[in-house]
């Protein structure tokens, strides 16, 4: 039997008095782009938070390819091959691709020790040029400043340095909400590069069309709680804007 | 959006660098590092001397040049610490006030206590690093900016050196180890013995980066780009030996200043330690998350300056042949951050070259200079330099909206 990459199973997570999930299942395999969605307020980001290590959820199982685990800290959740990438990126656009593609875990070698270690520029940046190419991103020139780069590339080098550092599941938040058309769809092809090399991705998206664009398969949060997960195929957006404010299908919404 | 073999990935860009106008300058660029860097510094360099050059023909002399080397070591020192700090993304007000405690210590214990001289250097380094640590702690662990620390510091190490040096105000130190650094010289032979290692080592550096991206197969800055840095450091090296052997030769402080200034040059570029420097000083945020040490690091920055602010302290009691309550005072800690700024250093962090402030710190040595040749007082000297710090900095700021422009 097959387990999925992650799967989650009555999470719950309160805040004082706030209870932000009451028991949320999840599941997400690999190769699979399974796509978040849900009004504000609905507990996505508190749900993704509880993945990266960030949030710690107050009950439930977490179980990373069929095994109980317990994501306590991000370096626990990147330990277990999951990676985060938040809306900021989190980029330093000071520094070139390369450096911010292996920052905080830069190669070095001799001649001094630790931090004094003297930077493997050449071999950084072949892995990242392989990095990219497999990730299907047209960055020209890895020496210039992210500060330089587009908005999808930003996009491609933090999902690279996911991809860099062993990541089984990429989890991406609301990757393009500040993009325009062009940049979008070069995110939304990125992210159809990283489920077709087995990596399991789950994103967080206000934007049906690039959802139905993408996902495999659609699950729906409403006030912190399961409202169904659809075949991305077998299900139109009304049936998810339905599924996400609880009310009837509401004709021609989209 | 393409999948692209590593070939493809390099080609645009090859384009780019072989086609049209944008070629020549692109390379340039290459070869003085990612932006325009210190083409400005030079610019404004070249037009200081020019200047002082028509007005007194005794300007650019052998004997002035080794004069000037003399009188800019301190603030060289102390802007090389203030581009560090700089860099990432915190400032060091305390450095003159650090300088001045410094020397004043070095003073008392050789002179009142009678210390050898290198335990007495060992305690001086120890204390300004022991400064600089301290207030990278409070700065980090306390929370509080290193604006409002160092600023404390300012004060509180200045009434210190005052404390340490009593009510006569000033001390002479003999010691003829001091003293030599800034009144002694190498000898002739010595002189181009150090040009030629200089040019050796830079010659092997660059000859295992060329290697390493061979091997890597490694795109960008090519064979040629070594070759004209390997071109331009022997030519300033030599140069630089031939006219200073025909007054007394090099000045030691050259030495100490320029090694310093290599080996924090080669922190700064080359090294693990130095990459996290400038990355936190462009996103702080991003280097925690990332994992790199950054409290570790800040507390280290702030460190590093202090110790240079002992060698700056060492440097000026070694000038003075002794050490006065005036020694650190005065402009001397503005005039480091503008010689860092000048040197395009970025107020805001994430940016700044250490090779940068040296030359913003040989403009405002070379202003000073050539104004006192021309017989003109401090105020003149203080007014043109704050006149070039804003040129400076403006001149930085439409070259940024330039490049924002062009979206670089």
């Amino acid at each position: 039997m097959t387990h999925p990459f992650l799967e989650l199973r009555g999470i719950r997570k309160r805040f004082g008095g706030v209870t932000a999930l009451r028991g949320v299942d999840l599941e997400v395999n690999r190769g699979e782009v399974v796509a978040l969605v849900g009004d504000n307020g609905a507990g996505k980001s508190t749900l993704i938070k509880t993945v990266a290590g960030v949030v710690r959820a107050d009950s439930g199982e977490f179980l990373v390819d069929g095994h109980q685990a317990t994501l306590g800290s991000p370096h626990a959740a990147a330990e277990l091959g999951i990676a985060t990438v938040y809306q900021d990126l989190a980029l330093c656009e000071n520094l070139d691709v390369v450096a911010n593609l292996f920052l905080g875990g830069e190669l070095g070698r001799r001649p001094l020790f630790g931090p004094l270690r003297r930077l493997r520029e050449p071999e950084m940046e072949r892995r990242a040029r392989e990095t990219l190419s497999e990730l299907g991103a047209n960055v020209p020139n890895l020496r210039r400043p992210v500060a330089g780069l587009s908005g999808g590339q930003r996009q491609a080098v933090a999902v690279g340095r996911a991809l860099l550092w062993g990541s089984k599941l990429v989890i991406l938040d609301e990757p393009t909400a500040a993009l325009g058309v062009k940049q979008t769809g070069q995110v939304l092809e990125l992210i159809r590069t990283l489920a077709a090399r087995g990596q399991a991705v789950l994103f967080i998206s206000h934007s049906l069309p690039d959802v139905f664009a993408v996902a495999d398969r659609i699950a729906v949060l409403r006030l912190g709680a399961n409202a169904g997960t659809f075949g991305a195929a077998d299900t139109s957006a009304a049936e998810i804007v339905a599924a996400m404010t609880g009310g009837e299908t509401l004709a021609g919404a989209a | 959006m393409t999948l692209a073999t590593p070939e493809q990935v390099a080609e645009p860009g090859e384009i780019e660098e072989l086609s049209g106008e944008g070629g020549y300058s692109r390379r340039l660029r290459g070869a003085f590092g990612a932006d325009l860097g210190p083409l400005p510094v030079i610019v404004g360099l070249i037009a200081v001397w020019m200047f002082f050059q028509t007005q007194n023909s005794n300007f650019l002399t052998a004997r002035n040049l080794s004069n000037l080397i003399l009188q800019m070591a301190v603030v060289t020192v102390l802007a090389m610490a203030t581009v560090v700090v700089m860099v990432a993304g915190e400032i060091d007000l305390s450095l003159g006030s650090v300088t001045g405690v410094t020397s004043a210590l070095l003073g008392v214990l050789l002179t009142n206590h009678h210390w050898s001289v290198w335990a007495a250097l060992a305690a001086t380094f120890a204390v300004g690093a022991g400064i600089g640590l301290l207030q990278g702690a409070v700065t980090v662990f306390v929370g509080v900016p290193s604006f409002i620390v160092t600023l404390g510091g300012f004060l509180a190490w200045a009434g210190l050196q005052l404390s340490l040096i009593g009510s006569e105000g000033d001390l002479p130190v003999n010691n003829s180890t001091i003293t030599a650094i800034s009144n002694n010289y190498l000898s002739h032979a010595a002189g181009w013995v150090l040009a030629a290692a200089v040019v050796a080592v830079v010659t092997a550096v660059e000859a295992a980066r060329v290697r390493d991206r061979r091997q890597a197969g490694a795109s960008g800055a090519a064979v040629w780009v070594s070759l004209v840095r390997v071109g331009a450091v022997a030519a300033a090296s030599f140069g630089l030996v031939a006219l200073l052997n025909t007054n007394f030769g090099v000045p030691y402080v050259l030495l100490v200043f320029g090694g310093v200034a290599l080996a924090l040059g080669w922190l700064m570029q080359r090294t693990i330690f130095g990459r996290h420097i400038y990355a936190i000083g462009g996103n702080r945020e991003a280097s925690r998350r990332a994992g790199v040490p950054v409290s570790a690091v800040r507390v280290t920055v702030l460190g590093i300056s202090g110790l240079l602010a002992g060698l700056a302290g060492v440097i000026a009691t070694s000038n003075l042949y002794g050490t006065s309550a005036g020694v650190g005072g005065g402009i001397l800690l503005l005039e480091a951050i503008a010689a860092a700024v000048i040197g395009g250093a970025s107020l805001f962090g994430g940016r700044g070259r250490v090779y940068q402030a040296v030359l913003g710190a040989l403009v405002v040595a070379s202003v000073e200079n050539g104004l006192a040749l021309l017989g003109k007082a401090a105020s003149t000297e203080d007014m043109a330099t704050g006149v070039i710090l804003v040129l400076a900095v403006s001149l930085d700021a439409f070259n940024r909206r330039r490049r924002a422009a062009a979206g670089q």
